[in-house]
């Protein structure tokens, strides 16, 4: 086991270094193509070329590197390692601001909604998986199988929208029309949004949208899992030992089936992320998603490069944490 | 695991590669592709969706069969008014026919669509291909190059890529989903490969002296390309989403093209007053990707050999 | 191995009360077993008999789809129903017949009074927990001892299984462990709670030919020393020399010939019996063709009426090809064979 954590540390670190370099590849080459960023933030004006050199000093941009296309920049790509080790993840192009501070006030909300996302996703996918694969070919299997097909086919966007606007603005509008109606539900599990004075009930929607992709995927997996492991020789010889059915499912069975889906809820963080940018869009929560998505637009790029170099992190960090969880739950892998 | 293609849509276990019977050169994995068309034919919901399919990119081929409107005729007067005579799916905010604007809608899309699936198969199934043919240091760099690539969360990744490269048109996000895409692609083939490698009957073909490329090109390949087929029929839907995910962020296509994208953004506040605003092109899209994702299901389905 | 006294509820005393002694441990009347299949009804187990006494190896021989497995699976209780029903017959244990018991009665039997060991350790096994979790689970679950005394007992019984270093092994997963090695943990978690009657069902069909001597051998010291009963479900003729006092030879689901084994080696009574000899490869006949039985197995859901052999046979004449089937004439005493022709399959 031992060897094994070791081993995967040890890739850790190279693929670590490769996607920092990707990203600063794809932005290098970005800006190769398509000309120093600072340059938009002018807009229509055109700025003189100290202006334009002093700026770009600042935000670190004035490599001559940057102008030739193709050029991989290796120099900049280890300052930027430096920095990065440092906690320096630049500054915002538009607001001056340092872009950790940006991100430290937004990762909060964030956090928040993929804990709700996720504890969604989680129970509610394994519980249906696990029902909808012990009565296998019955209503319940029936209905997972077509609900979380038409939930992989929507985008979340859509989801998003549909939900906001039937449950929160449609529904809600009724309920906080009513003033006997306790102002929790109407005010709170209820807004169109993020509202400040229901930290917790406000994201409660969103999150179950951010996490309704990943638990129509979980639940799937969970009774395929499931079905396979039900028809299993070990299954049989639990029952020629005469165990009751109940710890026959509970135990045997439902040990070797959560396997694949635990190593698979640990990689949807890095899903729950991609999902946080439309979903706080969405329902306008001030988290990460919400901020690199309205960089994006704006054209900041080193907001959007920091954020998703953060979230290439924590996913990466994830994975290890999975792979090592994976050898604790499978014995058959550690000893590879 | 990409979220970009969700590979878990079938309640199927993963396909393993389709030769793991021994199918026996390639006369034998024509059997498999030609019973496959039988079952399929005989599949409801693969007839369905095909049908659908066809009908959504003879809209985009074809515009001028479906509608003889000018979506770029628009009459501010007319914003907003509820379907009537002559225009089914009635006006939008601008005052153009709603109808017209579906029809054109399609072609953007699928455009970005069928684009990215040829790019990620071709150079995630070259990639693939090379790493479980090769097997050893090919491999390990190409796989830690996958694992790099994986990393980024799909919407981030297009972010990043989509700031730093201003220009946002099809080309330009037809790049974005192959950069971000070709690893499940390029996974898959893998261990397509990897499996087909082991058989008997390339073993003896590589005994009476085939050469590598003519085993890889020959004997490999057909049997590998089953489970890319199904990915990239599952990718196709997928990549539909994703544009119209990418537009809605703002970082898609823009106005004044026209797409299901953004007919969806540019009216989402107005669902409770004119509904029809949001459902035609929702419909249409979540049409095309389900229809996309239920073929690659039912594809699945009847190119596994354990289902014989 | 020491005998601990049973934790005995209520329940168990009662259940025990009812087996008779003094009846045969296990007796097989006319069981019938039919799968329901996308094609039709498959009649996998057609009026199977037998009777095992006490201390008896007894074979079940056949064919694949002969009906032997299921006809152990029926034994024991675990045959996945639906698609499978048990339509017809009893399974007397001490005289108790099994298909009427509670649900919680013939749990009780399994493993405790009747036990089964399979052909594939390793998927037989759960490869997620230990061979001492496996094996303890028994007495924790049916004795209700404690982890500690059960993992002792796990110990105890992989020494009885002649696994060296037992107490390391014990913290093992299956996967560590060679297939013959398995196999015989699989033996000792079916000899745990010291059952009267031991069903294998092919237990060395996966396993190389020195280990399989090993294991057999094993088997019947085991057998010797417990003074158990064992049912050897098997397709291997060799195997059935050494080991076996009696056989039942199986065809389509049916006993078609039942012998004590010296007799049926020396002089087969049933056509398809004298088939499977013939079809043994005998270094001594070097050269020659080897014979075969020419023909396929019965589908299962289209057995041809009469004698179910009979496309297959070469003694047939025309009253075997329409109902009814051969009954079990008496060849001898405790022998008997379905066939009409027994005399003259005898005497060629």
């Amino acid at each position: 086991m031992g060897r094994y954590v070791i081993r995967r540390v040890l890739q850790f670190i190279p693929t670590v270094l490769g996607t920092m370099f990707l990203l600063h590849y794809l932005t290098s080459l970005g800006i190769q193509l398509t000309g120093n960023p600072v340059r938009a933030l002018f807009g229509d004006r055109t700025p003189t070329p100290a202006m334009m050199a002093a700026l770009s000093e600042r935000l670190n941009l004035n490599d001559p590197c940057l102008t030739q296309t193709g050029n991989p920049c290796i120099g900049l790509f280890g300052e930027r390692l430096v920095n990065i080790a440092q906690w320096d993840f630049g500054i915002s192009l538009t607001g001056q601001r340092e872009v950790t501070d940006i991100i430290g006030a937004a990762l909060p909300y964030t956090i928040r909604i993929a804990l709700i996302g996720f504890v969604f996703e989680a129970f509610v996918g394994i519980l249906a998986g696990v029902l909808a694969g012990l009565r296998s070919g019955g209503f319940l299997d029936y209905f997972v199988k077509i609900s979380t097909t038409l939930i992989i086919a929507v985008p979340i966007f859509v989801l998003g929208i549909v939900i906001r606007e039937f449950v929160a603005v449609k529904f809600g509008n009724q309920l906080r029309a009513d003033p006997n109606f306790p102002e929790i539900i109407s005010r709170g599990f209820l807004a169109a949004g993020y509202k400040p004075d229901y930290p917790w009930a406000s994201l409660f929607i969103p999150g179950l949208v951010l996490g309704a992709t990943s638990l129509a995927v979980t639940a799937r997996l969970t009774r395929t899992s499931m079905v396979e492991n039900v028809r299993a020789d070990y299954v049989r010889t639990a029952r020629a030992k005469g165990l009751m059915p109940r710890r026959i499912t509970g135990v045997h069975t439902l040990r070797n089936s959560l396997i694949p889906v635990v190593t698979s809820l640990g990689v949807d963080l890095g899903v729950l992320m991609g999902g946080a940018v439309v979903t706080e869009t969405i329902f306008n929560v001030p988290g990460i998603g919400r901020v690199a998505a309205q960089s994006a637009r704006t054209g900041d790029a080193s907001v959007v490069i920091g954020i998703v170099t953060l979230a290439a992190l924590i996913f990466l960090v994830a994975n290890l944490l999975v792979d090592i969880l994976y050898a604790v739950l499978d014995p058959r892998i550690r000893y590879e | 695991m990409s979220d970009l293609i969700p590979s878990a849509t079938s309640d199927e276990p993963a396909l393993q590669s389709s030769s793991s019977e021994g199918a026996g050169a390639t006369g034998g994995t024509a059997s498999l592709w030609s019973d496959a068309r039988k079952q399929l034919i005989r599949n409801p919901i693969f007839v369905i969706s095909s049908l659908y399919i066809l009908v959504v990119s003879s809209m985009a081929l074809f515009p001028g069969l479906w509608t003889d409107q000018d979506p770029r005729n628009c009459i501010i007067s007319q914003s907003r008014k509820p379907p009537q005579d002559g225009h089914p799916f009635g006006f939008n905010i601008l005052g153009c026919d709603y109808y017209s604007h579906a029809i054109y809608g399609a072609q953007p899309s699928l455009s970005i669509a069928i684009g990215a699936t040829v790019g990620i198969v071709l150079i995630g199934g070259t990639l693939g291909l090379l790493a479980g043919f090769y097997g050893g240091w090919v491999d390990t760099i190409i796989s830690r190059v996958v694992d790099i690539f994986l990393s980024l969360p799909f919407l981030l990744g297009a972010l990043v890529f989509l700031t730093v490269v201003k220009v946002q048109n099809i080309l330009t996000i037809t790049m974005v989903l192959v950069i971000l895409g070709w690893t499940t692609i390029a996974r898959v083939m893998r261990g397509a490969v990897l499996s087909a490698k082991n058989l008997d009957y390339v073993l003896a073909a590589r005994s009476l002296g085939a050469g590598n490329l003519r085993i890889m090109l020959r004997h490999i390949l057909p049997n590998a390309i089953a489970p890319v087929t199904v990915l990239a029929t599952i990718a196709l839907g997928s990549f539909v989403a994703a544009e119209a995910t990418l537009t809605f962020l703002g970082v898609g296509l823009q106005p004044p093209e026209e797409s299901w994208g953004i007919m969806i953004t540019d009216h989402q506040v107005y669902f409770l007053e004119a509904p029809w605003l949001l459902i035609f092109p929702t419909t249409l899209l979540i049409g095309t990707v389900l229809s996309f994702i239920l073929m690659g299901d039912a594809l699945r389905d009847a190119l596994d050999p354990k289902m014989r | 191995m020491t005998t601990e006294a049973p934790v005995k509820s209520p329940s168990t005393a009662r259940f025990l009360s009812q087996l008779d002694m003094t009846a045969p441990p296990l007796e097989v009347r006319n069981l019938h077993v039919e799968f329901h299949t996308t094609s039709g009804e498959a009649h996998a187990v057609n009026g199977m008999n037998f009777v095992l006494s006490q201390g008896e190896t007894r074979a079940i021989l056949g064919e694949s789809g002969s009906g032997k497995s299921v006809t152990a699976q029926a034994i024991m209780g675990i045959l996945d129903s639906p698609p499978a029903k048990i339509t017809h017959g009893e399974i007397l244990y001490r005289g108790v017949d099994l298909l009427k018991l509670s649900d919680e009665d013939r749990r009780r039997v399994r493993a405790n009074h009747i036990a089964m060991i399979f052909q594939d350790a390793l998927s037989a096994l759960n490869p997620v927990f230990t061979v001492g979790f496996q094996l303890g689970e028994l007495f924790r679950k049916h004795r209700g001892m404690s982890r500690q005394a059960s993992k002792a007992k796990a110990i105890e019984l992989l020494d009885m299984v002649k696994i060296p270093a037992a107490k390391q092994r014990v913290n093992d997963f299956p996967h560590q462990f060679s297939g013959g090695m398995r196999q015989r943990v699989m033996i000792a978690m079916a000899l745990a709670l010291e059952p009267e009657i031991l069903i294998a069902d092919e237990p060395t069909t996966a396993l190389d030919v020195t280990v399989q001597a090993q294991v057999m051998g094993l088997l019947s010291e085991l057998q010797r020393e417990h003074n158990m009963s064992l049912i050897l479900i098997t397709h291997d003729m060799g195997v059935v020399a050494d080991v076996a006092d009696s056989i039942s030879v199986m065809y389509a689901g049916r006993v078609v010939e039942d012998a004590p084994v010296a007799d049926i080696y020396a002089r087969p009574a049933h056509p398809y019996t004298k088939a499977l000899l013939e079809s043994i490869p005998r270094v001594d006949l070097k050269g020659q063709e080897l014979a075969v039985i020419k023909g396929l197995p019965p589908v299962l859901t289209n057995i041809p009426p009469g004698c179910a052999f009979h496309p297959r046979c070469r003694y047939a004449k025309d009253n075997c090809k329409v109902p009814p089937e051969p009954p079990h004439y008496d060849v001898d005493v405790n022998r008997v064979a379905a066939c009409h022709y027994w005399r003259e399959v005898i005497e060629s």
